[in-house]
């Protein structure tokens, strides 16, 4: 039987990254080559910096820090929205913890709150139920947020308040897609010769959906777990097929991630969800099918339409200067920004990359900002 | 169920009953017992420190508000190397909260003043309006006789910093409690430092500063450090005490330890040579924990915390910012 | 993105689909609606916002972990395997 032990401190053995890390040496000793590797997960921005892994490797092998926040991607009017709905009379907005800070053109949550809207911060979506019966008279939004990882939850929620009969209760949806997102950058560019692919959106989807990715871009992608084991052995993985010459997509998080990932859940989406065809990316730009709304059957429960006066369409989006953009290509590290921890920081921050703690921004600003 | 009503705190009859019944019974000395409008006391070079206590809930594993605004207080005075004397209370009382929860609250400041000795000399009772105040709010201001110069402006580079036991975990218990996850296995390390710092005082150990690290946790504490002493502070990650039960909580809710309030716990800036002595003098009284978990060096590149980690890697330990939230990142 | 941790199921209500977890010693309830397998007490599952999103498959961690066991005796072997990870 699996233990403590097997799950978390084997897997940040001291002894085993030591190992590691002198095998990633070794693979790319005498060789001039770079290995610009994207972690498209914010998850696992947040280990390597925590954990200080690329700290570690060679000065070829770089971490290229993908667009994988949830929330630092949503684009401002849909910040506005929330904001907006939020401030609707007799209205609860439920949404996850990530939102709290995320600027919207004007505001955030956290201000909106200030100001006297209820404004809840779950730590499960389910929680939403409760609040949506202990609040009969009151209309329940949760704001939905999350990548393909999150989105059945949501659908679970949804599913249950159903069956619960409630008919205060209604969704937001901003749940978005990560292979258009990877495919957009490889498409405008992006300085990468392999994914580092997050785990546990491959434990949803399986490993299908980075099959076209290798094959169109001949990009090795590597699905990894969290763990500074998992993540340097994924390294490994990536520099062995690069020095092969080989690009295909590896799975190595077989422990969480099947073939086929979980149909159960993914049923459960598609009873509820469809594609939209297209969905603004904040730094990124549009996407074409990037992004899941609630089916047209479902309109009733659909905040979108249900609230539309106060949900407002995509305009300008403010510019305050940041290079998010650029940083989430791959084409620039935080670092650079000029606003970097000066006007820009997880207090007041002016860019995509700053609002979560895994946002590469705000991951260097937390462990980085005096060694730069 | 009997329960506390505005006309207690309005100054008569029933606010001496109160007062009577309640505080007098279980905080009566000689001092407080005079009830006059100012208590006097002896003091010579004396440490002051004043805090209001809001937690909810208002009881929780490990302890309860009450416990909290005497440890709480003691331990601020403590920290300046003063034996805690005299302390002022006043509540702030919601009108509606239960009589025996009060009670409750009350007996447990009894108890844990025996801890230190210290004694309640004057006092306040108001009761508010339902919504005024989220049921029980407590002040207390503690006063301590001074035994030695013990204060941050005293760390220098090369001084140990040594912690007294685990961290976060009365910010974890509380967390859990207060956002009603459900997690159970979380106890506060709410408790009285004095003991502990007496018996460094009584071995004559010469620390330079001592902090309980409360909110903001040890990140705040060695940040404020790191500035008021304009040093650079190495910390070694792997030895920075964190139980097992606080690990899987922040692991959980992706929150990190180092923000999580301590309240039973607290930092100590000491010449080198005489961190083992001090080690083992707060092993034998009731901190077995207590381990050395860095150093302060000159600060080349201005104040900052590094946390080197059991990799070898270095990363900054920041000032905590923000609400504390859970996230799905 | 996507916080999830491991975590030991310690008892199911079947009715509800509601199972305790444990990590580290830290209890709470988990929802089990969207899990595939069959899952027992004394299984471990990945948990992200309050709900079991997969099983963790034993002999697949065994596997990753005596991988690493191996890397770990081959310290001072160059050019490791070509059994290991990096084949496609």
């Amino acid at each position: 039987m699996l233990t403590h032990e097997d799950l978390y401190q084997r897997l940040r053995s001291k002894d085993s990254v030591q190992q590691l890390t002198k095998q990633i040496w070794q693979a790319v000793e005498g060789d001039d080559q770079p290995f610009r590797i994207m972690e498209v997960c914010g998850g696992h921005t947040y280990a390597i910096v925590k954990y200080g892994l690329d700290q570690l490797l060679p000065s070829g092998v770089k971490f290229i820090h993908g667009p994988g926040c949830p929330v630092c991607v949503l684009p401002q009017h849909r910040i506005d929205a929330a904001i907006q709905l939020a401030r609707r009379p007799e209205t609860i907005l439920v949404t996850l913890g990530d939102m709290i800070r995320v600027p919207g053109s004007r505001s955030s949550l956290q201000q909106t709150r200030a100001e006297g809207a209820d404004v809840r911060f779950v730590y499960s979506p389910l929680e939403t139920i409760q609040i949506a019966r202990d609040n009969p008279d009151r209309q329940v939004i949760y704001y939905a947020i999350g990548f393909e990882t999150t989105t059945p939850m949501t659908a679970l929620l949804i599913d249950q308040a159903r069956h619960a009969d409630l008919n205060n209760l209604c969704f937001h949806t901003n749940h978005v897609l990560i292979p258009p997102a990877m495919n957009l950058l490889m498409e405008q560019g992006a300085n990468i010769d392999a994914f580092l692919a997050p785990g546990h959106v491959s434990v949803i989807t399986g490993v299908d959906i980075y099959e076209p990715i290798v094959k169109r871009f001949g990009t090795p992608v590597v699905i990894s777990g969290f763990e500074p084991v998992d993540i340097l052995s994924a390294v490994l993985s990536i520099i062995r097929q690069l020095k092969k010459g080989l690009s295909c997509c590896e799975n190595n998080y077989a422990r969480s991630v099947r073939e086929s990932g979980n149909q159960k859940a993914r049923d459960l989406v598609d009873r509820y969800f469809e594609l939209r065809s297209d969905f603004l990316w904040r730094g990124i730009g549009s996407i074409p099918e990037s992004a899941l709304q609630l089916k047209p059957e479902f309109a009733a429960i659909d905040a979108e339409r249900a609230f539309a006066e106060d949900c407002p369409q995509a305009g300008e989006e403010q510019s305050s200067g940041c290079i998010c953009g650029a940083i989430l290509c791959g084409h620039a590290s935080p670092l650079d920004c000029s606003l970097f921890a000066g006007i820009c920081t997880p207090q007041r921050p002016q860019g995509s990359c700053m609002v979560s703690n895994e946002g590469a921004c705000a991951a260097y600003y937390r462990y980085r900002r005096t060694q730069s | 169920m009997s329960r506390i009503q505005l006309a207690q705190g309005s100054g008569g009859r029933e606010n001496q009953q109160l007062i009577r019944d309640l505080f007098l019974k279980y905080f009566s000395n000689p001092i407080l017992a005079q009830l006059d409008d100012a208590a006097v006391v002896e003091c010579g070079t004396t440490a002051v420190s004043t805090d209001t206590f809001t937690v909810h809930p208002l009881e929780f594993a490990g302890g309860d508000i009450g416990k909290l605004a005497i440890a709480g207080t003691t331990n601020d005075v403590a920290m300046r190397a003063a034996c805690p004397e005299y302390l002022s209370v006043g509540f702030i009382i919601e009108e509606g909260l239960e009589t025996e929860l009060l009670e409750r609250i009350v007996a447990s400041m009894s108890s844990e003043l025996q801890v230190t000795g210290a004694r309640i000399i004057t006092g306040d009772t108001k009761v508010v309006p339902r919504g005024a105040v989220d049921r029980l709010m407590i002040n207390t201001t503690g006063f301590g006789a001074v035994r030695a110069d013990c204060s941050v402006k005293r760390i220098v580079p090369g001084d140990h910093i040594l912690i007294s036991g685990p961290i976060a975990e009365h910010g974890a218990c509380i967390y859990a409690a207060r956002e009603e996850i459900a997690i159970a296995g979380l106890t506060s390390d709410c408790q009285s430092l004095w003991p502990a710092v007496k018996a460094l005082l009584d071995h004559e150990v010469p620390i330079h500063a001592m902090r309980d690290a409360t909110r903001g946790g040890l990140a705040a504490v060695l940040n404020e450090w790191a500035e008021q002493s304009s040093t650079r502070l190495m910390m070694t990650e792997e030895v920075i005490p964190i139980s097992e039960a606080v690990r899987g909580f922040t692991e959980i809710l992706g929150i990190d330890p180092y923000i999580l309030a301590c309240e039973g716990a607290f930092l100590l800036s000491l010449p080198a040579e005489n961190s083992s002595e001090a080690i083992d003098i707060l092993h034998r009284c009731g901190h077995p924990d207590a381990v050395l978990i860095g150093q302060v060096e000159n600060a080349d590149n201005g104040p900052q915390v590094i946390l080197t980690s059991a990799y070898g890697t270095q990363r900054l330990l920041d000032f905590p910012y923000g609400e504390i939230l859970p996230r799905i990142c | 993105m996507c916080l999830a941790i491991p975590s030991k199921i310690t008892a199911i209500d079947k009715e509800t689909s509601m199972a305790t977890v444990e990590t580290m010693g830290v209890t709470r309830s988990a929802n089990l609606a969207l899990v595939e397998d069959e899952v027992s007490v004394g299984d471990w599952v990945l948990v992200h916002v309050g709900i079991a999103m997969s099983r963790i498959d034993e002999n697949e961690a065994r596997k990753n972990l005596d991988l690493f066991e191996d890397i770990l005796r081959e310290e001072d072997e160059l050019n490791v395997s070509d059994s290991g990870p990096g084949q496609c």
